[in-house]
This record gives structure tokens, C-alpha cells and sequence, in this order.
């Protein structure tokens, strides 16, 4: 997805009279259908403000009951006894999204490089629609192949004693190929912006291709590179139906990707997919989870997004 | 001044090709994962099935007639004799079985007389490859079962109603739920994604309130879809529970009202894409030429009559396109439909916005998380449909986009 | 591009720098260059270039002009190989350089770069520091004498040292467009190539700046042989030795440049050097 800004438009100047036929004249419907306008863009606010009251809303519901620290450093998330700590799902989101990250970081940076330096034109245009069919996939797809396919794959390889059936491992291999594809396409975008006329010079200089890009072409898109690692890092936070399915259902607290553990994003749909009384602080916890991942999340995007604003005041 | 150069360019070269074929590699490894991922599904939806019976079928065949073989007379009479006057007039009242086709009544004497179970099943390739000893697993384990070869994908899948048994169990209501949520989030989201892109491209000052909006938007597109779904349930399932159960206009359905609706998951999924239609609309817009709007000011019409007969036909196409694809990513949501309470069993077919609901990727995500084998193959045939649908969406995107180009080229 | 680079120069390794002239008792080609029947077209099928065939005196500055749109440019990237970074563009005929065709699949497109240099239209510096920019190709081509050394030199040779020597740990981006375009010349003398190609170098640079850089060619000029494309006729009579003019692909005159301005034989290089179209 390109996510650009730009100037507004550039609109005209109006002609403004006082006399003779041209004078200013009211148009209402012009302004209604302008406020019309506002207000649908302006919507955009009311959503990111009614994330923000409701999560805040039912958050501090929680953490009336529940100490922040508690909920920061406590070792065990078992509603049931009212232990709300949130270090087992915090590190199961955390080994999941290393491991997607392991995946996409390389391969993704290997196939844009491949792509926009590498291939030739007639391959570029089967393996980029490729791609976007990749991207395009809804992930619950994802994750029964990561349930159905990989895992009995990765239990023949290392072996079912050792791998269990639900574990960190395949949810995490497999949201890195989930990712791979957005990685892959924003890295592209970072590569295609280095101004053609840089790798002609580093061409005419008797570089190879190897050496233009790697010495001259991805440290000039290097904030570009960043960017769209860290905005991919947010994805894999925030991915859900892959650990939701592969993963496992069940907060465990441990750094082995080989065993299941459940993330903060699988948490949330395991335990509201099923019976939820709404005014209890099972409720309200998962909103405190999910203010986690917004928080998270956001400042990802953030920081994603400060870097390629610095990025732009290098060319021109 | 001394010095030489010394290119070892044989050596830099061989390097240079060396990371070109690791390039091309690490490439053609995420085709090959596609490669799989596809294969992996089309291999589970077909395959042999191990069915296992409480009642023999020989037992109930009528003058050595076998059940596969009977016309539809002779299977009124088995169903008949073989159920409870009570069940078997129930079944009469709801569709005449006389009329019924004798596919139907057998799948009936299947689940209802014989109890038909499936005790295993197995992959495409197993069952090309490994046929002799999946029949012999058969004569070992179940000497009393019968193999079927089966086609999860099939009609039946997509006519039946959802149900216990994984060989009867069908994808109807899911697939009614999806079109009804998509069709209701697009009529929700289209015409404000629209609007707002409009007021930001050819309205917006560069202003603190725009500036703030734009980064507001960008923001939004990042926002973990869970998080959508957390919206969803606190805000339209439960505070705005009245309108979207449909309580204030009489129209609940069923038992309870409640906020669990097909309007709920619509509501939600429309601020889900909203972010990503209003981007995509904006770069259709700024796609289109400043000349074509000076052209449409310098004739005396007002801003939004260029606006509406100029701009916005010039960038359809693209408009299109991008709204598509954003619908289409709604449509394989899960995790947000979840959170906001699709059901988890559902067996009428939703009637209106106010109906309880199931989507078909929430289906998949029900099915592949059951425990039974049968349930994964059921799973993977609902991706076969849910795929095929993703990808019709994705060709009409195509085709409006050719025809909008080429009406262009033609007319203008 | 050939993946074999055994064939090359036989006098290539250890050359020693700034000291173009073929040494190891190898014969002095009569030309720089020799194109022969050179056609370039694109992949859309555009001819670029047709039939060209010059001699590029040693020594000496070319100027090669034409309206816009001529394929002097074309022509220009064809003489280092730098077209066929363009995809889908095809190439014919020869271009001797030192009696080999460099485009004989067994020559390789790299070396033919670095020994013919490069400057092109926008000045394009790497977005490192100033010593880097020099730095960088001559330590990618094996750099084995001093860098410091090498930087300073190449940054006198360019007339760039004076004003850049208290700031070479600076971006090559805060220059300006005069200096940077400097600062690529410089950059591609370090390599010390026999002959420097210059895509209209001065097309995006204000008087002052090009009229440094034409005082630059005349000296450089005893070292190496310069190729230069330019759209401004007068720019072309007062650096060039000899000038070619382009018209749509096809060279209509190859003469010395005095010759070519004052008595032109060629009736349609009459008309365009008297400004009636171009």
C-alpha cells in the first residue's frame, strides 16, 4: 500500500467581482456538499477518539482492580485466581513476531532487491502480481497451513517430541511469510526512488551490479529500508489468526519457540470468541491488552513513519 | 604520485553473480511457499474417507437392492421403516420427501439410519499414492468400513446449511453472512472513503486540522484489525446495542436481541477499510491532470460540478479498483468478526442486518480449529470457495478497470 | 552483458596512472575510438542511432550536437556500454577501442567503464562525503597507492581542491551544482580513464559554473580524450577540436569544428548552425 502525502490539489483562483452581472454570489448547496465533505474526512477522528475513550474507558476500569506494575511484571496471566500479568503474552507476541521477523526481514529485502535491480522485465511482471496474491491471501488461510502443513512438516524435521502441536515456531515462520510480500513491495518502493542517474554513475565508475547496489543503491534507500521493517514489525504484532490457530490457546511464559504459548492478539480472540459476561474484569482486561497493542503498534507506525519524512528531505 | 589499480574483477564478478542467484532464490522461495500453500489446500479438500456405520448398509437393502442403488420410492420406504413416525412426518412437513431427490433422501438415510461417521481421512496425494495401504488401514482397523473417495468441494458444500456432522455440513449461511457484510460495509464505507478523499484532495488547506487528519488516516491504515474488533464490540455491540440488534425499529430476530449482528460486523469492518479506501481514492484523484479541472473552472462551472463531472469520472477506474481491493481484504477478515461476536453455530440463513451472523473465513477459522481430521479437509475446501471468490472480486476489479480505460480512450 | 572477463587489454593490469598512453610496447591505435555502422534501437523499437561511423581523434575534445531528440546522447552512452542498462535496447555494429570491439562478447562491460569515464547531464554525486565520492570507485577498482593522495589530485586536476579541501568529510550534497558537477569530474578522473564521455555536463548549471568547466577541458585535454555532447552550438565551437552533428540518428557532418561552423558542407548543417530549426 503506497502511503503518500501531498499537497493539496492546486486550485485556481476564483475570479472575484463586485459589479455588472459578477457579483459574489451565494451558492448553499456548494457549501453543504463542502461540510458534507469535512465532516466524512473528519470521521476519520471520531474513530481514532473512540479507540482511544474505549480502550482508555475499559483500561482504567481494569487497572482500578489491577496494579499497573502487577499487570507490567507479573509472571502468570490466570484470570481465574486474578493473576493479570502480562509477561506470558507479551513474550509469546514478542518470540512469534522475532520469528516472522527473522523470515521477512532477509528474504524480504533479497526478493525487492531481486526485483527491482536483478530481474528482468518480462519476470518482474509475473513475480510482483505474485506477490500481491501472497499479500492478498486472508490469513486465517495462513494459519491452517500453518496448523495443517508446516507444523507436521517441522515435527518430521526436528521431531514430535520435541515440537509440540501448537508452538511459537510454524506461527511464527509462517506470519514471516505473511509479511514477506509487504516487506518485499515497500523495500521495492525504497530501491525504485534512488534516483536512476546514482547507479549510472556508480555504473560508469566500472562498479558491478553487486556493488552498485549494495555500496551505492541500499544505503541510499536506507531509511526506506527501515521504514518498511518496522512498519512490518507492527504488522507482526498485531497479526492474530495465525498464532490464534498455530500458536497455541494458553498463556505460558517462555522464550522456547518449540513450545505453544498463546500471544496478546490470540488471547483476545480465543477468550471473546467465546462467552463473555460484559461487566466482568475478564472483560475489561482485554481491553487492557489490546491498549497494550495499540500503544505498541502506534508507536511502531509512528517511528515508521519519521523515518521516511527524513528520507524525503534527501533528494531535492 | 605512485600507485596502481588492481580490479580483481574476475573475483568481484563471480561475487556479483553468486548474490544474484542467492537474489533470484530467496525470490523464487516465496513463489515456492505460494506454490505449497495452494497445493497444501487443494490436497486436503479431496481425498479418500473412512466411514464407519452403527447400522451395516447391507442390512437395510430392500431385494438385495443396496442403498446406492435404490430409486426414490424405494428410499421413502427405507426412511420410513427406519425412523420414528415422528421424525420421519417432521422431515415430510418441512420439503415432501416424495419430491425430494433420492441425492438428499440417501444423504438422509446416511446421517439419520445408518449413523454415518467418518474415522479418517486422507489427503489427495495419500490417496493417489498410498492407496494399498490406506485400504489396508481399512481391513486392519475397520474390516466393517466403507472408503469413499470425496470431494470436499462440492456442490452440497455450498448449499448446505452448517451441521454436526462434517460430511453434511455446508458453507451457506457463512457465505450468505460474508456477501451480506460485505455488501452492507461497502454501501457504509464507499460513499464517505469517497467523500472524505474528495474534501482532502481538492478541498483541504494545508491547515493544522487537514495536516492533523492525513496523519490521523495514515495512522488508522496501521491499526491492528483486533483493534477494530474491540471498537466494535464496545461500541456498536454493546452501547449501541438498541439500533444494531435492530430493537428500536422491532425488527430483532429470534430470541434475544442482541448487538451481535450482521449490522455490527458491517459497522465495523466499514472503519476497518475506511482508512484504506479514502488512500486509495486520494491517489486516484491526484492522479488526474490539474488541466482537467482548470479546463472544467475556466468553462464557469463551480468547484464540485468539476468535481463531480470531471474529476471523479476521470479516476473511477482507479477509485474502483482500490475499493475492491480494500473490500476484499474485509472479506477475509477474521480476527475482528470474532471479537465482535460471529456465531459459532448457525444453522438459518441471516434474513436481514438485524440476523446473527457467520462469515465464511470464521467458518474456516471454527472448522480448522476443531479437533477431528474431517473438519481440517471441510476447512480447506471452504478456502477453495473462499479463494475463489477473493479472486472473482479481484478479476471484476480488472475488467471495470479495462472498461473504464478503454471508454476513455474511445470517448471522453 | 558478457560474464567473461578474461579478455581484456593486455596492457591493463598495472598501468601505471595518469599516464593514458598504452605502455608494454603495444601499438598506438590511430584513434580513441572507432565506431563502425553503429545502430541503436530501443525496445520500442525507436532507432536511436543508424549507421554511425566516426573516428574519435586521441587527444582532442569531440563535440558531438544536434537537436534534441538526435540520439547524440544515445550515442554517447553506446561508446561505454552504458545503453544496455537500458532494458530491451539492442545494439549493432563496432566500437574499436584500442583495435577491439567492446562489444565482442568476450570484452566486459565493467572494464570497458572504467577505462572510459563518464559524466552525465545532472550532476549525480553519491550521497556520501566529498572524499568518498572520489574514494569510492578507485577503492572498488583496487586502489593500491595513496587515498589521500589520490582524492587531492583528482580534486586539483577538476579545479575543485581549493574550495573543498577544508570540507571533505562534508556531503557531497551541500556543494553546489557547479561544484558537484566538478566534483564528478574529479570522481571520474581518479580512475584515470583514457577517454571521458560528457552528457551535456553543463545543461544544469548556471554560466559561471559552465564557463569553469569549459576552462577545465582545454587542460584536461593534454591527458585525456574528451567526448562531449551538448545542444549549444556556441559551447561546442569554443571547447571543440572537432564536432560532429546528428540529425535524427544519422550523422550528417564529421569535420573539425572551425571547418564545420565557418564553411559547413552539409546544407542541412548549414541550416541549423545558423539557427533555422533545432
Amino acid at each position: 500500500m503506497r502511503t503518500r502525502l501531498g499537497p493539496p490539489a492546486p486550485s485556481p483562483a476564483r475570479g472575484s467581482a463586485q459589479h455588472g452581472g459578477l457579483e459574489r454570489r451565494a451558492r448553499p448547496g456548494e457549501a453543504a456538499i463542502k461540510a458534507f465533505l469535512l465532516s466524512c474526512a473528519a470521521f476519520s477522528i471520531f474513530t481514532t477518539a473512540g479507540i482511544v475513550f474505549i480502550l482508555g474507558k475499559e483500561s482504567l476500569n481494569f487497572f482500578s482492580q489491577v496494579s499497573l506494575v502487577d499487570f507490567l511484571t507479573g509472571a502468570a496471566w490466570q484470570p481465574a485466581i486474578g493473576h493479570f500479568g502480562i509477561l506470558p503474552l507479551a513474550s509469546a507476541t514478542f518470540v512469534t513476531s522475532l520469528i516472522a521477523m527473522a523470515v521477512a526481514l532477509p528474504f524480504g529485502l533479497m526478493v525487492a532487491v531481486y526485483l527491482s535491480e536483478y530481474a528482468p522485465w518480462g519476470l518482474q511482471q509475473f513475480l510482483k502480481p505474485t506477490l500481491e496474491i501472497l499479500a492478498g491471501i486472508p490469513t486465517v488461510v495462513y494459519g491452517y497451513f500453518a496448523l495443517t502443513t508446516v507444523t507436521p512438516a517441522l515435527r518430521g524435521i526436528i521431531g514430535a517430541g520435541r515440537l509440540e502441536v501448537y508452538n511459537m515456531l510454524s506461527a511464527g515462520l509462517v506470519m514471516g511469510v505473511l509479511i514477506l510480500p509487504l516487506i518485499a513491495s515497500m523495500c521495492e518502493d525504497a530501491l525504485s526512488a534512488v534516483p536512476r542517474s546514482l547507479r549510472e554513475a556508480a555504473y560508469a565508475m566500472g562498479a558491478t551490479k553487486l556493488e552498485v547496489t549494495a555500496q551505492v543503491v541500499v544505503p541510499a534507500a536506507f531509511s526506506g529500508l527501515a521504514a518498511a521493517f518496522i512498519l512490518g514489525l507492527s504488522r507482526a504484532v498485531g497479526e492474530t489468526m495465525i498464532v490464534a490457530l498455530a500458536a497455541g490457546s494458553g498463556p505460558n511464559l517462555t522464550l522456547n519457540p518449540l513450545k505453544s504459548a498463546e500471544t496478546m492478539t490470540g488471547h483476545i480472540v480465543r477468550i471473546s470468541g467465546g462467552d463473555i459476561s460484559y461487566n466482568s474484569i475478564d472483560y475489561s482486561s482485554l481491553f487492557a491488552i489490546a491498549g497494550t497493542l495499540f500503544l505498541l503498534t502506534m508507536g511502531l507506525n509512528i517511528l515508521s513513519r519519521a523515518i521516511v519524512g527524513r528520507r524525503r528531505e534527501v533528494y531535492e | 604520485m605512485n600507485g596502481v589499480y588492481d580490479d580483481r574483477l574476475a573475483g568481484r564478478k563471480a561475487k556479483a553473480s553468486r548474490y544474484g542467484v542467492a537474489f533470484l532464490c530467496a525470490t523464487l522461495l516465496s513463489v515456492l511457499f505460494l506454490a505449497m500453500l495452494v497445493f497444501s489446500i487443494v490436497d486436503q479438500s479431496f481425498g479418500y474417507v473412512l466411514l464407519t456405520y452403527e447400522v451395516p448398509p447391507a442390512s437395510i437393502a430392500r431385494d438385495g437392492v443396496g442403498v446406492d442403488a435404490m430409486d426414490a420410492p424405494a428410499l421413502v420406504a427405507t426412511l420410513r421403516e427406519g425412523l420414528t413416525r415422528r421424525r420421519f412426518a417432521a422431515l415430510d412437513e418441512a420439503e415432501p420427501l416424495a419430491s425430494r431427490k433420492p441425492e438428499a433422501l440417501r444423504a438422509i438415510i446416511a446421517s439419520e439410519i445408518l449413523k454415518e461417521e467418518p474415522a479418517k481421512t486422507w489427503t489427495l496425494s495419500q490417496s493417489v499414492f498410498a492407496r494399498s495401504d490406506i485400504f489396508a488401514f481399512r481391513d486392519r482397523e475397520f474390516p466393517e468400513g466403507v472408503l469413499r473417495f470425496r470431494a470436499w468441494l462440492n456442490p452440497k458444500l455450498l448449499s448446505n446449511p452448517q451441521s454436526a456432522s462434517a460430511l453434511d455440513s455446508g458453507l451457506r449461511g457463512a457465505a450468505i453472512g460474508s456477501l451480506a457484510t460485505i455488501l452492507l460495509t461497502l454501501l457504509i464505507a464507499f460513499p464517505i472513503g469517497v467523500a472524505a478523499a474528495v474534501w482532502l484532495e481538492e478541498y483541504a488547506a494545508d491547515n493544522a486540522l487537514n495536516r492533523f487528519i492525513r496523519l490521523n488516516i495514515y495512522n488508522l491504515a496501521g491499526v491492528p484489525s483486533i483493534i477494530y474488533g474491540m471498537l466494535g464490540l464496545a461500541v456498536f455491540v454493546r452501547a449501541l446495542e438498541p439500533l444494531t440488534s435492530g430493537a428500536i425499529f422491532r425488527a430483532a430476530q429470534g430470541e434475544a436481541a442482541s448487538g451481535r449482528t450482521i449490522l455490527s460486523a458491517s459497522l465495523t469492518l466499514a472503519l476497518l477499510v475506511l482508512p484504506v479506501i479514502i488512500i486509495n481514492a486520494q491517489e486516484a484523484l491526484r492522479a488526474v491532470p490539474g488541466t482537467l479541472r482548470q479546463a472544467g473552472l475556466a468553462l464557469g462551472a463551480t468547484k464540485w460540478q468539476t468535481i463531480w463531472a470531471h474529476v471523479l469520472p476521470a479516476s473511477a477506474d482507479r477509485i474502483l479498483t482500490g475499493t475492491v481491493l480494500a473490500i476484499s481484504r474485509a472479506l477475509g477478515e477474521t480476527a475482528p468478526l470474532v471479537v465482535v461476536g460471529a456465531s459459532t453455530f448457525l444453522t438459518l440463513d441471516p434474513v436481514s442486518p438485524f440476523s446473527r451472523f457467520t462469515t465464511l473465513p470464521i467458518q474456516i477459522y471454527q472448522w480448522t480449529s476443531r479437533p477431528q481430521g474431517e473438519f481440517k479437509n471441510l476447512a480447506a475446501a471452504a478456502i477453495l470457495a473462499l479463494l475463489a471468490l477473493l479472486m472473482t472480486l479481484n478479476a471484476t476489479a480488472i475488467i471495470l478497470r479495462n472498461r473504464f480505460s478503454a471508454r476513455r480512450r474511445a470517448g471522453t | 552483458m558478457s560474464k567473461d572477463s578474461a579478455a581484456a587489454w593486455p596492457h591493463d593490469r598495472n598501468r601505471p596512472t595518469f599516464t593514458p598512453a598504452p605502455g608494454g610496447g603495444l601499438e598506438l591505435a590511430p584513434s580513441a575510438l572507432d565506431v563502425r555502422n553503429l545502430t541503436i534501437a530501443y525496445a520500442d523499437g525507436h532507432v536511436g542511432v543508424r549507421d554511425l561511423s566516426l573516428e574519435l581523434r586521441r587527444n582532442s575534445v569531440t563535440a558531438i550536437i544536434g537537436p534534441s531528440g538526435c540520439g547524440k546522447s544515445t550515442a554517447l552512452r553506446a561508446f561505454n556500454r552504458m545503453n544496455e542498462l537500458i532494458p530491451g535496447t539492442t545494439t549493432s555494429g563496432k566500437v574499436l577501442f584500442h583495435g577491439i570491439d567492446i562489444y565482442d562478447p568476450a570484452v566486459d562491460a565493467v572494464q570497458v567503464r572504467k577505462r572510459i569515464g563518464m559524466v552525465f547531464q545532472k550532476p549525480n554525486p553519491f550521497p556520501k562525503s566529498i572524499y568518498e565520492n572520489i574514494a569510492w570507485g578507485a577503492r572498488l577498482n583496487g586502489w593500491t597507492g595513496d587515498m589521500d593522495e589520490l582524492v587531492e589530485s583528482s580534486l586539483k586536476q577538476a579545479a575543485l581542491w581549493d574550495e573543498v579541501k577544508d570540507k571533505l568529510k562534508r556531503s557531497a550534497y551541500a556543494l553546489s551544482g557547479g561544484q558537484q558537477q566538478r566534483l564528478c569530474i574529479a570522481r571520474a578522473l581518479a580512475l584515470t580513464p583514457e577517454i571521458l564521455l560528457m552528457d551535456e555536463p553543463t545543461s544544469a548549471l548556471d554560466p559561471l559554473s559552465t564557463a569553469k568547466i569549459e576552462a577545465l577541458l582545454d587542460g584536461l585535454k593534454a591527458k585525456y580524450t574528451i567526448i562531449i555532447v551538448t545542444h549549444n552550438m556556441q559551447q561546442a565551437g569554443r571547447v571543440s577540436d572537432m564536432t560532429a552533428f546528428l540529425l535524427t540518428g544519422d550523422l550528417v557532418e564529421y569535420a573539425p569544428t572551425r571547418q564545420l561552423f565557418v564553411t559547413p558542407r552539409d546544407e542541412r548543417t548549414e541550416r541549423y548552425i545558423s539557427g533555422r530549426f533545432g
